[in-house]
């Protein structure tokens, strides 16, 4: 084959699909890149619609990463008619060395000699009583309506989590007019502070995460470290919360609740693959398997690249798909330009030293999940609530998510358990008393999200 | 309940479109995705007998919480798709599916 002509597919238009494509296109190969949204940039780089009125500057819509943003639309234009780009579909199966896309209610397969996931990452959601009212969304969804839309959640809108993103977003909403009534945080203060001196290494970091948090005192927006999420309150809609400290409770009025854990890997079309998963201690999770230069262990054909692949955040990100795409030319012998990963390696270095001392920043109490009650709705699709969890663990062989699922319906419904998966494995592990790790992760499984059976059926010409 | 729950903050010097609601026209502007357009003049996307309220959560198409339906009585996910003029869109069954 002439190496060139080979058929390398890209899924993931976000920063580490788009540097992968970047450095493919230089070289004359021309790379498919398949994306869900309408446009690229991945969520962190979401872009508002192509519609007049949306006036939005850069630096309106990602402040301190502007920059970084603007050069990612810039490199995306010039490639743009070298490669085959595909936004608005939806990789829903992955079948050998196939995938299976819907877009405009059709589907197609796309053949491959070569795959680069860089399928990101999205929120980790901890349940809590009433977490399932209209009203409450991720804390990604309410960054998503103000980037995308030009809309806030609510008008009286209670952030709720923990990690960097949780933060940012409660300072843009701020500057849009819309100031959180309180930022409720489960970590302790103290730890956060001890890890937040950590990143005095990392200035350019440590002045951004400090300015958020001065400018949210600026406006007098109560910051409650160590203070858990209670419930949320409300019969039809949102119209509060309540949070605890110590067996003190106290209530807060709002319309909406933004809840986010952090961010989780989106592993289900890596899971498709076959590839090999590994345990990640540090960010509790099981993540697909690869070597420093992203290719994945246990098919020769498949590269990983960016958040999909263990959060890392955006810069990581781009460093990850020039990796990926670098490993695959090497391997496949395409003749590409010069290009020595150090910088990108020590990219990636810097972002895991971050990373961990953000995760000593926010720790959770150690009975996070203990803590959750039976009542509690755990899986939003099937409203199975956590303590049907409790009660199945360990009978029958469920000591193990898929048979867990199989037992009580969690991780069933539509959302394939992105929602509620993790939370239940920590529920399941510590209700057994076992490691994280030995109860396994909820598999992905076809269509790994909903389409339709008319768009199954209906194949493209 | 007739209270918005999406607040517009920016970005609202947009083209005014209209769909059609349950049988109601519904002004929102060019650019709006569906979820958007309902919310920012109403509490729910859906309210229909044997389903969950909704009004979505992630808003990135991962958790499914947003559907609704279009008249002809297929589905669509309100948070990545967008209002186009003339569209009609129902929060709960359309009625020839409720009367069968
Ligand atoms: S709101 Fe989650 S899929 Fe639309």
């Amino acid at each position: 084959m002439a190496r060139s002509s080979a058929r390398i597919l890209i899924i993931g238009a976000g920063p580490a699909g788009l540097r992968a494509a970047e450095m493919l296109a230089e070289a004359g190969c021309s790379p498919t890149l398949i994306d869900e949204a309408p446009r690229i940039g991945g969520q962190i780089y979401r872009q508002p619609p192509r519609v007049p009125g949306f006036t939005r500057t850069a630096a309106e819509l990602y402040g301190a990463a502007a920059e970084r943003a603007r050069d990612l639309f810039v490199t995306f234009d010039r490639i743009r008619n070298r490669i085959d780009y595909r936004p608005s579909s939806l990789v829903y199966d992955l079948i050998d060395n196939r995938v299976i896309v819907a877009s405009e209610g059709k589907s197609e397969e796309v053949p491959f000699d070569a795959l680069i996931l860089a399928t990101g990452a999205m929120d980790r959601i901890v349940p809590a009583p009433g977490w399932t009212l209209p009203g409450v969304y991720t804390v990604g969804a309410a960054q998503i309506a103000l980037k995308h839309q030009g809309a806030t959640i609510g008008k009286r809108v209670a952030f709720v989590g923990i990690g960097p993103l949780m933060f940012l977003a409660a300072h843009q909403y701020a500057k849009a007019g819309v100031a959180p009534v309180a930022v409720v945080v489960p970590s302790r203060f103290r730890s956060f502070a001890a890890a937040g001196l950590r990143l005095l290494q990392m200035p350019r970091e440590f002045s951004l995460g400090l300015h958020w948090l001065l400018d949210l005192k600026r406006r007098g927006v109560p910051i409650l470290f160590g203070h858990r999420l209670a419930q949320v309150l409300g019969e039809e809609t949102v119209t509060g919360i309540t949070v605890r400290r110590r067996g003190a409770e106290r209530a807060i009025v709002c319309d909406a609740v933004a809840i986010g854990y952090g961010l989780q890997s989106e592993t289900q079309l890596a899971d498709l693959t076959g590839i090999r998963f590994a345990f990640d201690p540090a960010r509790r999770q099981w993540l697909p398997e690869s070597d420093p230069l992203g290719r994945a262990t246990g098919r020769k054909d498949v590269y990983l690249a960016g958040d999909g692949a263990g959060m890392l955040g955006a810069d990581a990100a781009e460093a990850r798909g020039r990796l990926a795409a670098h490993a695959l030319m090497t391997d496949l012998d395409i003749s590409h330009v010069t290009y020595r990963p150090k910088a990108d390696l020590e990219t990636i270095a810097r972002a895991t030293q971050l990373q961990a001392s953000l995760r000593a920043a926010f720790d959770l109490p150690a009975d996070f999940f203990a803590a959750v009650s039976d009542e509690t709705i755990l899986c939003r699709c099937e409203q199975v609530p956590a303590g049907e969890l409790r009660a199945i663990a360990g009978l029958m062989g469920a000591r193990e998510m898929n048979r867990a699922k199989s037992y009580s319906r969690i991780g069933m419904g539509r959302c394939q358990g992105r929602m509620c998966g993790h939370a239940a494995a920590e529920i399941l592990a510590d209700k057994l008393g076992v490691s994280l790790d030995s109860v396994g992760r909820l598999r992905g499984q076809p269509p790994i999200k909903p389409v339709s059976v008319g768009t199954v059926a209906e194949r493209k010409a | 309940m007739s209270e918005a729950r999406l607040q517009r903050v920016k970005d609202q010097d947009r083209r005014l479109i209209e769909i059609i609601v349950d049988g109601w026209a519904m002004s929102a502007m060019e650019g709006d995705t569906v979820l958007v357009a309902i919310l920012a003049q109403r509490q729910l996307l859906r309210d229909a007998p044997g389903e969950p309220v909704g009004a979505g959560f992630c808003l990135m198409g991962a958790c499914q919480d947003c559907w609704v339906w279009q008249e002809d009585g297929r589905r669509i996910r309100a948070c990545s798709t967008y209002a186009e003029p003339g569209m009609r869109i129902r929060t709960t069954w359309p009625d020839h599916l409720l009367a069968s």
